[in-house]
């Protein structure tokens, strides 16, 4: 199972990543190898199980709305690279 | 043109009023007005090693809304990661619900101009609403800000199927909704504001076609106006696109409200590219048949069903019944104006509500909740009517005054002095008065000319200085005239 170029070029776009050709090259034999690898899950006959989305006793487990304290803006901001106005501060995303 | 038909679906969400988000106790805010950044955690801005936990009023609130809308709620549904980077998204997917959400399988009944009409509701989900974006562009640089107040407030998502064809039915459709979201208490309804977005989705196909045409979305709708206007525009563009053998392309759209077009914002991402998957963080959503059965006990009469009631228990006409069902609290302030003016028609109280009170509302840019006029006090005024101790335009002036100053009727009547004449000796002065100050039109009248009647009733009443009963005024009038005629 070998991922093709554009393939490799499409997924570094979703994820906002520009890749060199040397990069790219790279990264398409590393996640060949990683589908490859999970591939083996595919022999599995599993007709007969039901779709399962966790292996955690059914259970919800559910919270009060009630309010509590969070951080505050200092401490938010300081993991922003830039700020302005009590607002992080990104490059333009206008698209 | 008339060979393509349209075929709509509606998308909306609708962010759930709780006091704390949907997965973290971080307040909810009006993100409008509040300074920004002042209600986050680690949760909701994605810090490592945190986990999100679901808030219960927030899973109930969804179930009202699924209820109402008549959906089979699944016993088990399942929270997915919806993968994208932005921005606004600091864990970089949102937590939704996919391939297995809360409710499925429901309806909403409309109504347009051409009636009733049930529109099938495909899906309910529940999600969590992502940060807010301001983009900037000043002295040459471009740049976003990043607001993450609303990120993880718990969002709704409430899907039709393709069930809608017009503009006007997409409409009516949002207003229904609208108002059965106000009615459970879940949603305040506020488009302006962006609490409750409503993104049609629309192609066009050949009339008798089963494929569907490509679809494109519209977005950034923050009126009903807008909704409908962009829609009429949307099916239009479509139609005359394939017309003249261009072909419509999937996208996101704007509304340009100003030039009244839609506009192009994004070429859209594919399903496949948001590579859903099962939220490792959230044990599947479990609802035991006990809690729906609770909620179910506790649910509010809805809009539909109350239309319909006020057609069959006071005799109102659909027009009446659905502008006072629209809003609750118009319908309950209906309903308690009724039971203190015990002597009016339903037929009657509606009029002074939707007619009288509605202008002064509007006039005042104001709405029911904020009125100085209690139901009990239009109530009194109403029986003022019926029992004829003021006239009708006298209450007009009367209610004006409630309106601005917030004193009962009764009071006003005396200050003001208008309670009405009907004796009938006063009357017959006043009209005999009148009739020898115009001799030339009761001449006229007394001639053939009947409508000078008109004319010389609006004297007397003006002599009265609008106090006077009118159906004395005219049977005085008719029989002093009906006197000379003969003498």
């Amino acid at each position: 199972m070998t991922l093709t170029r554009e393939e490799v070029e499409h997924i570094a776009n979703l994820a906002r990543l520009q890749l060199s050709e040397e990069e790219l090259a790279l990264y398409r034999g590393q996640l060949s190898a990683i589908l490859e690898y999970f591939s083996q899950l595919q022999v599995l006959d599993t007709t007969e199980i039901p779709p399962t989305a966790s292996v955690l006793p059914a259970r919800s487990v559910l919270r009060e709305d009630r309010v509590r304290p969070g951080l505050n803006r200092e401490e938010l901001l300081r993991n922003a690279p830039e700020e302005e106005a009590g607002q992080i501060r990104v490059p333009p995303v206008l698209d | 043109m008339h060979d393509f038909e349209a075929v709509i679906g509606v998308e909306v969400h609708a962010e759930l009023e709780t006091q704390s988000k949907m997965f973290c106790s971080c307040q909810v805010l009006d993100v409008t007005r509040a300074e920004p950044n002042t209600a986050v955690c680690p949760v909701c801005t994605g810090m490592p090693g945190v986990l999100p936990v679901v808030n219960r009023l927030a899973v109930e609130y969804a179930l009202r809304v699924a209820l109402a809308l008549q959906c089979q709620v699944a016993p088990v549904s399942v929270f997915a990661r919806k993968n994208y980077f932005y921005p606004d998204l600091p864990k970089g997917y949102q937590i939704s619900q996919y391939e297995y959400p809360l409710a499925r399988h429901g309806r909403l009944l409309i109504l347009t101009t051409t009636g009733e009409r049930a529109i099938g509701i495909r899906r309910v989900h529940l999600e969590e609403d992502t940060g807010k974006l301001t983009h900037v562009n000043q002295e040459g640089q471009t740049y976003s800000l990043v607001d993450l107040n609303r990120a993880g407030i718990p969002l709704l998502e409430i899907v039709t199927e393709p069930d809608l064809q017009t503009a006007e039915e997409v409409r009516a459709y949002a207003v229904a909704l609208r108002s059965v979201l106000r009615y459970l208490g879940v949603n305040s309804g506020d488009m302006q504001k962006g609490v409750l977005r409503i993104e049609p989705n629309i192609s066009v196909r050949r009339q008798g076609s089963q494929e569907f045409g490509t679809r494109v979305e519209i977005k950034n709708l923050n009126s009903f106006r807008a909704l409908e206007r962009s829609v009429a525009y949307e099916i239009q563009r479509q139609i005359e696109t394939l017309q003249n053998g261009g072909r419509i392309i999937q996208e996101t759209l704007g509304w340009d409200e100003g030039r009244g077009v839609t506009v192009t914002q994004r070429v859209k991402e594919q399903e496949d590219d948001y590579r859903y998957f099962p939220e490792p963080d959230l044990p599947p959503l479990t609802i035991e048949p006990v809690w729906i059965e609770q909620i179910r006990q506790g649910m509010p009469e809805l809009p539909v069903a109350k239309y319909q009631r006020f057609q069959q228990q006071y005799g109102l006409g659909p027009y009446d019944a659905e502008v006072l069902t629209a809003e609750k609290e118009v319908a309950d302030y209906f309903e308690q104006v009724l039971a203190a003016a015990p002597q009016a028609s339903p037929k009657v109280v509606a009029n002074w509500i939707t007619g009288e009170l509605f202008g002064l509302l509007n006039q005042a840019g104001q709405d029911i909740a904020t009125v100085q006029i209690s139901p009990q006090a239009l109530g009194e005024l109403i029986q003022l009517v019926v029992r004829a101790e003021i006239n009708q335009n006298s209450a007009k002036l009367v209610l004006e005054e409630m309106f601005t100053s917030g004193e009962p009727a009764a009071r006003i009547v005396v200050a003001r002095n208008l309670t009405q004449i009907s004796d009938p000796d006063q009357i017959a002065d006043l009209v005999s008065q009148v009739l020898r100050d115009n001799p030339t039109q009761v001449e006229a009248y007394l001639g053939g000319k009947e409508p000078v009647l008109k004319w010389l009733f609006g004297r007397v009443m003006q002599a009265a200085r609008g106090r006077a009963n009118p159906q004395v005024i005219q049977g005085e009038l008719e029989r002093q005239l009906a006197e000379m005629k003969q003498g």
